[in-house]
Parts: structure tokens; C-alpha cells; sequence
């Protein structure tokens, strides 16, 4: 019955390994999963969980890795998995391959395994969770999912972790449903005792309360950014399913419809549809932009490119329209549950003519809340596409971050409108006059005067006081003009993040959205093991502020770190800051996995050693 | 240069409506349209409609697409708020306006390549939402800006200018819209304003999906012997269902009519549909049968105008959604925002 391999000497690490769930599709897993990676976090340790999932519902593998760590390393690390959790005989060999030399494996030793299904140099933990489950449960489906819990209480024995953490976490999740709970401890306690009973424990993996998780949240940037559209004052969502974006709009669903319900008359101050595709998602979206209503639409790459055409429009006849692109692989089939950054330049330029539009990149929930409520403003202000663009990676993964906080004295920047009183007080409307020199001009919202302020919307052909034109030179006053707005929201997005380094260096880092986390770990892995000082600079936003330009102008070499194949906003760097290419070194990740902080480290400390540039401070001085 | 103002100076003695506007208050600068254009008697139309209803103009949303009919809602309602988006999604755009503000009145103008070729989904789908507006699509079976090729609603076998024989079949929108569910369908002809007027007006009265397919001939393109889109050939093969008055409170002028010939029908806001049958027994609240009736009378070659179906009480995308009665487009930041408190809840409930 139990094959315990365990001559090998264990890894030893306290608060700091990284656990792998190798589970099939369906199987009910996942909810013990993410009950693993809460109870990390109630232990006061950082736990960062990743889901890696095929493009599939039922039946075939998916993961669920979670990182540990006491110095707060929210990233992936890359390596090896210190724990795997191997529940899948699909994946076995694969995910057995996976673990490092004196790691563990946790399996379900039921059924007998031969002796060549395992290796050496690892530590193996069997434990007969179906065989536990068959003798306790009848139901089938009980069977299933209670043997999520008994190897949840085997493993949290085995990593000596607190276990009225997790009770308290099962307590909150089936509140109110007593026989539940009930049943979730018997289950939870049927591992934990049988661990004790027939293992040595804890190995040497183990946890121990810290306090390093302070008052931070924990959630899925998705749920963040639907969380900030309805604090941005979000009236109209119009969207077409595409993963990783649904669980946004499915998101913003849940809380608009809490938060925006009028008790008086159990009506919703809010319009969310399922449109018939992005074209039409979009088309919405910029009707009832121009109509007043703030309104957005998520989306991944494939509808970014079926938007193109309308994005257009918006641009030109600058109607405020905001964009939530959860970014991931490829068109068609594509990859569409991995993760990448490769819709930069397509959101950046989207669209035929000369157009520019707003990007806001966060990095992590906290900047997806803040970003999605300002990105309405912005819209509003600029009178313009803005595009907040997360990926699959901040999306879709829990992620500890700052809590949201909101100023009650804030209040929705509507931009530029002319109201009925201004039209009375004789106020001179032209739509596309810039009276103000900052390249934004007035609109009205129709039906607000009788007799004042109508205006025809169209693309291009139009003169400052918005009648048909085709003169060449409406065309390219309009245009000078545009270029001007967007001179100007450089000004208004937010601005790039410093982190200097501890001693003067000439040698910086670019990077932007999920690459932060393991940008600033592989930051400290070059510092410590190559002594390599490097200036990172986090761009949050396109067009770039003067103090992008500033910071590569101040270093020789800099590396921009980013998720795609071409190096896109290395590209727009040099191609909008007039940045001599040979100064901006790529370092790029593009298989669809999340960045790790290894691969940085690995990929820039090569560099490095083959340009045999020497570090400002040399090491072991 | 496209752009013609029209003089502003009025003859003092124009007809005022109860709004103290004249006609020529609802007029636009001039058509650039070729002369004779069917389109411009439309445009026509709709200014007469919206000003014997007394409509505000600055409360109606003129919407189009792209194509000569999209560029139509410049030449009318000069005093409201007007929208030329992309080809073939103007049904977007509009259900998007209509979301943000209700109180307004949206007025769809499309064409046939428009609306049954690029944007054939997105007509379909904007009927099958109930979005309240009027969806007038301007018909003349081929492409004018781009000079005279065939469009989706050509009849098969009809020949083109240069004696080119139409080989597909032809898409019916009047026979798209009752089978997605529009909730008032009809059809006319740009030649005839005693008909079209009145169904403009009732379109703009009903509170729902309003879909009017008006053959509009296209002098330049397809007017020509072998068209089946020509003011002859449509004039020769026009089967009027009915004769339509709107009524909106304004007395009545009485008239003796046969029993059975007329039917009196009361829309949700209150005005009321005068219908004066010409086809006895046709139920113009029975969509199947408007349906196979439209279908047979085509076969035999003929082609059926008037009001074909109206549901006098429909329900729109609003009342699906539920959203509440004041336009989305005037919540303030109270009404919006949930405030520090709520989200303090929230993060402690992600901890």
C-alpha cells in the first residue's frame, strides 16, 4: 500500500518553496487548491498561485502552482517544483521530470506503482486518499470531492501548517451550512490523522506563522478591474465571451448588480450585453460614450483585431471609449489560456491612419482597480480609446496586493462638456475648436439644448466646427491637433516608477504589467549573485512621460524585459522616443508561461558576461 | 467642398407646428445626393413626419452607417445630435445610445448594402433586442458611391446598368425583421409620401423595434429598364396593404367607412394607428401570416407595401435589462459610485 521512497535527504526550506497540484479538468480540485494558498496567507506568508489550464472544461490536465514565500516574492520563480501534488496519471512522468533533485512528490497510493514510475533523488509521499474516501463516502461524486480535502489535511500535515486555519477558512467559505462544514473537517481530519498516524512529519518543507501579509487582499486582477469600472461610474458594458477576459465582465456583473440596484424600484443603473461579436461590443461602447454614459468592453487580442476599425473611428471622432484587454496567445485556437504581452503595439496603434491611443498598464490587482476607475476619466478627459491592458497572468490569478481604497471627496472627471447653461450664457461651440490649446476640445451630449449645440459625428472629413469637409487643409489642421492631445495625456497617465539602485550604475532595466513581480526578484538574484546594480524603471502607461525619456538617457544599456516575441514596446521606445536601438536590449519571454524572476536573472546575467560589461561595484568588494 | 448651408431666411408665413417650428426648422444643409434621388423624397418624409408630430428636434438621434442613404442624416434635423459611423454598424452604435439615454428618439438610416451585406448581423441582432428606435433602410438593390454594383437585396435575374444579370438571390430584410422579432415591419416606397409619411410617423410613435424597408430607386445606378428597383417597375407592381393615418390627440377628421375596412390601433404611448385595409382579411398583428402572405405575393410577382405587422405594446431592450427609468446618461456620482465603505467591505472580505 505505501510506497514511501524516502531514503533521500529532503530539500530543507522554511516559508519558501514553491507547491505544484497536478489535477484533471473537473475533477473539483480546484476549490482545495485555492484553500491551500489562503491558508499559506492566513499563516502570514506570501502565496502567490498560478493556474496553468488547457483550452478545455472537463477531463483534461490542469495545475495549480503556488508559491510560498516569507520575503514576499510574488512572481514566478521558475525552476523546478519543490512539491508536486501529482493527482493526474496523465501527467505523472511529466510532472515527476518536474520536481528538483530532493524534492518531493505527493501522490495517492491507492493503487500500486512500479517501482520505475518514481526517481531516486526525490522524496516520495504516499498516501491512500481513494482508498480513505471509498471506505468513508458511498456518492460517487462525494468520493471525489472529499478526496480534495483528505490530501488537503495530509498535506498541510506533512508542511506543518495551522490547521484552525484552514477550518476557519472552510468555516467562512460554507457559512451558514453547518452539515457542510461538518463534513469538509471529518474529511479535512481523515488526512491529518492518518499522517500522523502512518508518516514522519513534517518534512522539510515546512511552514511556520510569520507576519508578513499585513492588511494586503487577495484577488484576481479580472475581478479588481470589474471591481474599479463600477467606482469609475461604469453605466453601459457591452462584450463578447473570449478568454481570459469573461471573468471581468462576469466580475463587474456580480458587483454592479449588488452595488448598482435601486431598492425603490428593483431596477439596475446599469445596461451590461452580451453583443453579437467585438465589432458590435465596441460599437456600443462608443454610442453610448458619445451619448454620455461612461462605457467599456473587455476583451483579448483576436477582438482587439476584430475592434480595429471602430477604435478608428473613436480616435478620430474622439468619443471616450475604454478598452480592458486581458491579453494571451494567439488568434484563432491560439493559446488562449496562456499568457503573453503581445497586444502592445496592436492597442497602441490600433486602427488604418495616423492614430495614437492611451494605454494604462498595471501590475498587479491594486493598479487594476485604480487603473480601471481612472481609465473612465481619462476616456472622458481625453476624449479618446483608453486602454487598460492586463494579461492572463495578472488576470486570472489570485494575487496578494495593496486593498482598494477609495477618497469619498473624488469625483468623476467628465471631462470637456458644454451643458445647456453654458449654451445659454452664449458660450461659442464648436466641437473640434481648442479653444483651451491643449488639444481637447468641448462636446455636447445629444438632446441638450433646443436649438444650440447639435453636431454631426463622422471620421475625418469635417472642419473644426464639425461640418462635411474634405479640404486638405481641415484634414491636417485636425490632425496637428490630435497629436497635440495626445502630447498632452503623456501629462495626465500615470507616470513610470523609479527604483534606483543602491549604488550609481549606468546599467537600467525597462519592463511593465506582470513582468514587475519577477523583474524586481531576478533585481535582487543579479545583485547578490553577480553583483550587477541596475536602475528599474516600471512604465505604467503609454504615450511615455518625460521621465522615460529621462532614464535612458541617464544609463548606457537598458534592458527592456517584456512577454513578447518582437520586442513591442522596446519598439515604440525608440520609434516615439528617438532612442538609438543599440542602447535598449531585448530580453524577452514568449512561450506562454508566465516570466520568471530565474529566467530574467539568467537572461540579463548572460548578457552581461557576453558584452563583458563590467558592474559598477565589483563583486564580493 | 461638400458642405451647402440653406438660406435661413423663412417665408414669415410657414405653417408653425404646436412647437412654434416651421418645416424648415427640421431641414439640414443641402443634399449632395444625385437630383431625383429616392432618398432625398425620404428625407423629405421625415422631416414631415417629425413635424407634424411635434417632435423637439434636439430630442431626436439621427444615426447612419456608410453609403449614399448613410449620408442622408446630414441633409435633415440640422438641430440634432448626428452620428456617420462605420459601414455596417450603425445598429451598434445606436443600441450603445439608446442604452445611455432612453428618453431620446433614435432614428436608424441605412441601405441595403449597409444593412443586408456588412452589416446584416448587426441588423439581425439590434431586431432580435427590441432596441426602441426606427431602423429605416433606404433600398435600391446596388452600390451608388462606389458606381453600380450589385447589392444584396437585388433580385435575382434583375440586370445592372451595364446589362449584367444578378445570379444570387435576393435577401428580404422586411422578411428578416418579422422572423427576428421586430416589433413594428413595413415597407414602402420612396415615390409615394402619401404612404411613407404616415408610416414614418407611426414608427416614431412605437415604442419598440420599428423596421421600415422603403424602395428608394437609384436615379444614377438602377433605374433602367430590367431594374426591379425602378420608379417604374415599382410603381407597376406596388401591392398597398393598407392606407394609414397617425393620430396623436389632434381632432379627428371623421369619416364613414365600410365595416371591417378600417382598424383602429392604440400604441403604447397613446397615439393611435388608423388603418384603412386595401387587402381584406390581411391580420396585421399576426407575424406568420404577414410572413407567408409577403412571400406568396412576391412569388406571384408583386411586391406588398404598408404597415405589414405592428405589436402595439412591445417590450424593449430596456425593460429586458431592466435598467431603471432615468437615463443611465444623468446618474450622478451618488448614484454611481458605492463609496469607501463598500469597498472597505470588500477587501476585508479577500483577506
Amino acid at each position: 500500500m505505501l510506497q514511501q521512497v524516502d531514503r533521500v535527504e529532503g530539500l530543507q526550506r522554511v516559508n519558501d518553496f514553491v507547491v505544484k497540484f497536478a489535477n484533471v479538468n473537473g475533477s473539483g480540485s480546484a476549490s482545495a487548491n485555492a484553500l491551500f494558498a489562503k491558508a499559506v496567507l492566513r499563516m502570514g506568508v506570501a502565496s502567490t498561485p498560478r493556474n496553468i489550464f488547457p483550452s478545455n472544461i472537463q477531463g483534461l490536465p490542469t495545475w495549480y502552482e503556488v508559491r510560498v514565500s516569507e520575503a514576499g516574492h510574488l512572481g514566478a520563480r521558475g525552476g523546478g517544483i519543490d512539491l508536486m501534488a501529482a493527482m493526474n496519471p496523465q501527467t505523472w512522468d511529466d510532472d515527476v521530470k518536474s520536481i528538483v533533485p530532493g524534492g518531493y512528490l505527493f501522490y495517492d497510493s491507492t493503487k500500486p506503482m512500479p517501482r520505475s514510475k518514481f526517481r531516486e533523488d526525490i522524496v516520495v509521499l504516499g498516501v491512500p486518499l481513494t482508498e480513505m474516501t471509498n471506505k468513508a463516502y458511498s456518492d460517487p461524486r462525494q468520493r471525489q470531492l472529499f478526496k480534495n480535502i483528505v490530501g488537503l489535511g495530509a498535506l498541510a500535515t506533512l508542511l506543518d501548517m495551522d490547521v484552525p486555519s484552514i477550518e476557519g477558512l472552510l468555516s467562512e467559505q460554507f457559512k451558514g451550512r453547518q452539515k457542510l462544514i461538518d463534513a469538509n473537517f471529518q474529511a479535512l481530519h481523515m488526512g491529518i490523522d492518518w499522517v500522523k498516524a502512518n508518516m514522519t512529519h513534517p518534512i522539510g518543507l515546512r511552514m511556520c506563522k510569520a507576519d508578513t501579509v499585513g492588511d494586503r487582499i487577495f484577488i484576481d486582477g479580472n475581478s479588481a478591474a470589474g471591481l474599479g469600472a463600477v467606482y469609475g461610474g461604469a453605466t453601459v458594458c457591452a462584450w463578447y465571451p473570449i478568454t481570459p477576459s469573461t471573468s471581468l465582465v462576469e466580475a463587474f456583473t456580480r458587483y454592479a448588480t449588488r452595488m448598482r440596484f435601486d431598492k425603490a424600484s428593483g431596477k439596475s443603473k446599469v445596461a451590461i450585453v452580451q453583443a453579437e461579436d467585438e465589432l458590435a461590443s465596441i460599437g456600443m461602447v462608443i454610442g453610448a460614450a458619445w451619448n454620455g454614459s461612461r462605457a467599456f468592453t473587455a476583451t483579448s487580442g483576436p477582438g482587439i483585431s476584430l475592434m480595429q476599425e471602430f477604435i478608428g473611428l473613436a480616435y478620430f471622432a474622439e468619443i471616450p471609449a475604454v478598452i480592458m484587454d486581458v491579453q494571451r496567445s494567439g488568434p484563432s485556437t491560439g493559446m488562449p489560456t496562456r499568457t503573453q504581452q503581445t497586444d502592445i503595439t496592436a492597442c497602441a496603434y490600433a486602427s488604418h491612419g495616423d492614430t495614437k491611443h492611451v494605454l494604462l498598464i498595471p501590475d498587479d490587482p491594486h493598479e487594476c482597480f485604480e487603473f480601471s476607475a481612472l481609465s473612465f476619466d481619462l476616456a472622458d478627459r481625453l476624449q479618446t480609446p483608453v486602454f487598460v491592458m492586463l494579461d492572463l497572468e495578472i488576470g486570472m490569478n489570485e494575487r496578494l496586493c495593496k486593498p482598494f481604497t477609495w477618497d469619498d471627496n473624488r469625483k468623476l472627471d467628465r471631462g470637456k462638456v458644454m451643458t445647456k447653461a453654458d449654451l445659454d450664457a452664449g458660450k461659442v461651440f464648436g466641437r473640434y475648436l481648442d479653444v483651451d490649446d491643449d488639444g481637447i476640445t468641448y462636446r455636447t451630449y445629444p438632446g441638450t439644448h433646443p436649438t444650440k449645440g447639435a453636431f454631426f459625428t463622422r471620421g475625418t472629413s469635417k472642419d473644426r466646427m464639425a461640418r462635411y469637409s474634405e479640404e486638405g487643409s481641415d484634414y491636417q489642421e485636425n490632425m496637428d491637433r490630435l497629436l497635440k492631445k495626445h502630447r498632452t495625456a503623456a501629462t495626465m497617465v500615470p507616470a513610470a516608477i523609479l527604483q534606483k539602485a543602491k549604488a550609481p550604475t549606468k546599467l537600467g532595466a525597462i519592463y511593465y504589467g506582470s513582468t514587475s513581480a519577477p523583474m524586481t526578484e531576478a533585481d535582487e538574484i543579479l545583485n547578490r549573485e553577480q553583483g550587477v546594480e541596475l536602475d528599474l524603471l516600471r512604465v505604467r502607461a503609454f504615450p511615455f512621460g518625460a521621465e522615460v525619456a529621462n532614464f535612458i538617457a541617464a544609463h548606457d544599456q537598458v534592458f527592456v524585459v517584456e512577454q513578447n516575441r518582437d520586442g513591442q514596446l522596446r519598439s515604440m521606445l525608440i520609434n516615439e522616443l528617438e532612442i538609438d536601438p543599440k542602447k535598449l536590449t531585448k530580453i524577452l519571454h514568449y512561450d506562454g508561461t508566465p516570466i520568471t524572476a530565474n529566467f530574467i536573472s539568467k537572461a540579463i546575467g548572460a548578457r552581461l558576461e557576453a558584452d563583458k560589461i563590467v558592474p559598477l561595484r565589483k563583486v564580493g568588494s | 467642398m461638400t458642405y451647402l448651408a440653406k438660406p435661413k431666411l423663412h417665408h414669415p408665413d410657414l405653417h408653425k407646428n404646436a412647437l412654434g417650428f416651421t418645416r424648415r426648422d427640421y431641414e439640414g444643409p443641402v443634399s449632395t445626393l444625385c437630383a431625383g434621388c429616392g432618398h432625398d423624397s425620404i428625407s423629405a418624409a421625415i422631416v414631415r413626419a417629425c413635424f407634424e408630430l411635434d417632435l423637439p428636434p434636439h430630442r431626436i438621434a439621427k444615426l447612419s452607417g456608410i453609403g449614399c442613404s448613410s449620408k442622408t442624416p446630414t441633409y435633415f434635423l440640422g438641430a440634432s445630435h448626428g452620428f456617420n459611423s462605420v459601414h455596417g454598424r450603425m445598429p451598434s452604435v445606436l443600441t450603445g445610445a439608446n442604452l445611455a439615454n432612453r428618453d431620446l428618439i433614435y432614428l436608424g438610416v441605412s441601405g441595403d448594402g449597409d444593412s443586408a451585406s456588412i452589416g446584416i448581423g448587426q441588423f439581425a441582432h439590434a431586431m432580435r433586442r427590441g432596441v426602441n428606435m426606427v431602423y429605416i433602410v433606404e433600398n435600391n438593390g446596388v452600390y451608388g458611391l462606389t458606381k453600380g454594383q450589385f447589392s444584396a437585396t437585388s433580385d435575382k435575374g434583375a440586370k445592372s446598368k451595364r446589362g449584367i444579370e444578378n445570379s444570387d438571390e435576393a435577401i428580404d430584410l422586411v422578411g428578416m425583421a418579422l422572423q427576428l422579432g421586430a416589433t413594428f415591419v413595413a415597407r414602402s416606397f420612396s415615390g409615394d409620401k402619401g404612404q411613407l409619411v404616415p408610416l414614418i410617423e407611426a414608427a416614431l410613435k412605437h415604442q419598440g423595434a420599428a423596421f421600415i424597408d422603403c424602395i428608394s430607386p437609384c436615379v444614377a445606378f438602377n433605374n433602367h429598364e430590367g431594374s426591379t428597383k425602378s420608379f417604374d417597375f415599382v410603381r407597376e407592381h406596388n401591392e398597398a396593404l393598407n392606407v394609414l393615418d397617425v393620430i396623436t390627440g389632434r381632432p379627428e377628421i371623421v369619416i364613414d367607412y365600410a365595416p371591417g375596412t378600417v382598424e383602429m390601433v392604440t400604441q403604447h404611448d397613446g397615439s393611435v394607428l388608423r388603418l384603412r385595409k386595401l387587402s381584406p382579411g390581411y391580420d396585421v398583428h399576426d407575424r406568420i401570416g404577414a410572413l407567408s402572405y409577403m412571400q406568396e405575393r412576391q412569388a406571384a410577382g408583386e411586391m406588398v407595401t404598408g404597415l405589414l405587422y405592428v405589436d402595439p405594446n412591445p417590450r424593449d431592450l430596456h425593460a429586458h435589462l431592466k435598467t431603471v427609468d432615468v437615463p443611465l446618461n444623468e446618474l450622478d456620482d451618488a448614484a454611481l459610485i458605492p463609496g469607501a465603505k463598500a469597498l472597505d467591505a470588500i477587501n476585508a472580505s479577500l483577506r
